[in-house]
């Protein structure tokens, strides 16, 4: 049997609370990160992704002491992001309890960090989030990768997905695989927010050229598109956030509707 | 009151272990880094996190004292590298393992399967009348992050097997020894009930 697939809720935490927001428009608080780990970890969740989306300095020690309380509570494995910059950064949140660290910006700027983390953490412990735009501008140099049929290449971005770095987002994915990332988060800004579903063309092309597990994020508005993703592509694990808060829709619920749908999951 | 110790092999985080074991009823758990006082314990568990060679240095002087603590019966419970470290030898490393357990560690078949093995699997129980195994249901489902697998040579040692590119013994027990490959702290009410089954063997070991 092969693995089940994963059903990962995703929550922002600002000043340790957590917020729904579409793109830093009204933000609006969702609750207590604790509590709602508590509550997506009984109902079935099969990890968690904390993102911390303020990341300001007096920020640390907040999610510092939430980390810590999270790993009080549940027993499923979490994710902690969102301004780990440095090997000291990363080393603060795993040892007050977290089970892995996802870096962004900071794996652009200083690739040895996904490395250094590698070595002293193990690769388990490293995951890179990779943001992906589609890039209609002039990429001669990408073609080998994103096909030449295409008029655009999938380009990564950072700082929360407003700059971009005319990296391809295929070969930056394979790099991070050499230097150390022990999963991708992949995050598709062009699906992101849409609630129109995954973007299946970027998960397939990164899923085909990395040996490493990809968890899909951006676009899902329904149980639907996770079977959209799941069927059309290799994909390991969804994120998925606003579908949970409020109670729209329960941890349970996705998991029957993707069973019969004869999707693998943790039920 | 149930006593347990958790060996720190200085390679990061035990804090889930420590709360998982205290929630699942042991009293007290203690982070040792000697096994030096070992007989104030009731248990002591290896956990899963670290890479081969680096945990073994750091427990080579203990070795002969962890050898005896299992020809006493003291129960053990190694998660992980912590039961990878207690056969002969691993392709992670090249120091010898504890020898604790015939049989060696080998990488996962990267050519068939994405490597590490991330996430949740199912057991398949072999061995009825385990104790860490006691009401766990067949099939259920556990957390796995490993590049490892153990080759025991003994097969009567294993309690559970899982699918992945091929059968892999993931769940060991003799007598008070008990391994696991996944992580029974991050495996949901199943391995709440896998760690409460352990901290019960330790209190009738008490």
């Amino acid at each position: 049997m092969p693995l089940s697939k994963r059903i990962i809720p995703c929550l922002d935490v600002d000043n340790g609370r957590v917020v729904k927001g579409v793109k830093f428009r009204g933000v609006k608080d969702a609750g207590d990160p604790v509590e709602l780990a508590k509550k997506y970890s009984d109902q079935g969740a099969d990890e968690l992704v904390f993102l911390d989306i303020t990341a300001s300095k007096q920020d640390r020690e907040i999610m510092k002491s939430m980390v810590k309380k999270v790993a009080s509570v549940i027993d499923i494995p979490f994710t902690v992001g969102g301004g780990i910059k440095t090997l000291a950064d990363a080393r603060e949140i795993l040892l007050n309890g977290a089970d892995k660290v996802s870096i962004n910006t900071a794996s652009v700027k200083n690739p040895e960090l996904v490395t250094e983390l590698m070595k002293i953490f193990g690769r388990q412990c490293v995951v890179v989030a990779i943001d992906v735009k589609r890039n209609y501008g002039i990429h001669d140099k990408h073609n080998a990768t994103s096909g030449p049929d295409k008029d655009y290449y999938f380009e990564v971005m950072i700082y929360g997905g407003s700059k971009g770095t005319g990296i391809d987002a295929i070969q930056w994915a394979k790099k991070v695989e050499e230097l150390g990332a022990g999963e991708i988060l992949l995050t598709s800004i062009d699906a992101d927010g849409t609630k129109n579903g995954y973007d299946i063309e970027l998960t397939n092309t990164i899923c085909n050229n990395v040996r490493i597990p990809v968890i899909a994020s951006g676009g899902c508005g329904s149980t639907e598109h996770m079977v959209e993703v799941f069927n059309k592509t290799d994909v390991d694990a969804v994120l998925a956030a606003s579908i949970f808060h409020y109670d729209k829709l329960t941890l349970e619920k996705v998991k029957i509707n993707l069973a019969r749908k004869g999707i693998q999951t943790r039920l | 009151m149930t006593r347990i110790a958790i060996f720190d092999f200085g390679a990061g985080n035990l804090f889930s272990l420590h709360q998982s074991l205290h929630r699942n009823g042991a009293q007290t758990v203690d982070i040792i880094r000697t096994l030096d006082g070992l007989e104030k314990y009731d248990g002591l568990v290896l956990p899963g996190v670290g890479n081969f060679d680096s945990a073994i240095s750091s427990m080579q002087k203990d070795a002969v004292m962890l050898n005896t603590a299992v020809n006493d019966g003291l129960p053990i419970l190694g998660i992980c590298l912590g039961l990878e470290m207690l056969f002969n030898k691993s392709e992670e490393g090249i120091l010898d393992g504890l020898k604790v357990l015939e049989g060696e560690v080998l990488m996962l078949p990267r050519k068939r399967v994405k490597v590490p093995h991330m996430g949740w699997n199912n057991l398949r129980i072999v061995m009825t009348d385990s104790n860490l195994l006691k009401g766990i249901p067949q099939d259920s489902w556990v957390y796995f992050v490993h590049s490892y697998h153990i080759e025991p040579n003994d097969e009567k040692l294993v309690a559970a097997t899982t699918d992945y590119g091929s059968k892999l013994p993931v769940v060991v027990e003799r007598s008070n020894l008990f391994g696991t490959q996944f992580h029974p702290e991050k495996s949901g009410k199943i391995g709440a009930q896998i760690m409460k089954n352990f901290v019960n063997v330790c209190e009738k070991n008490e």
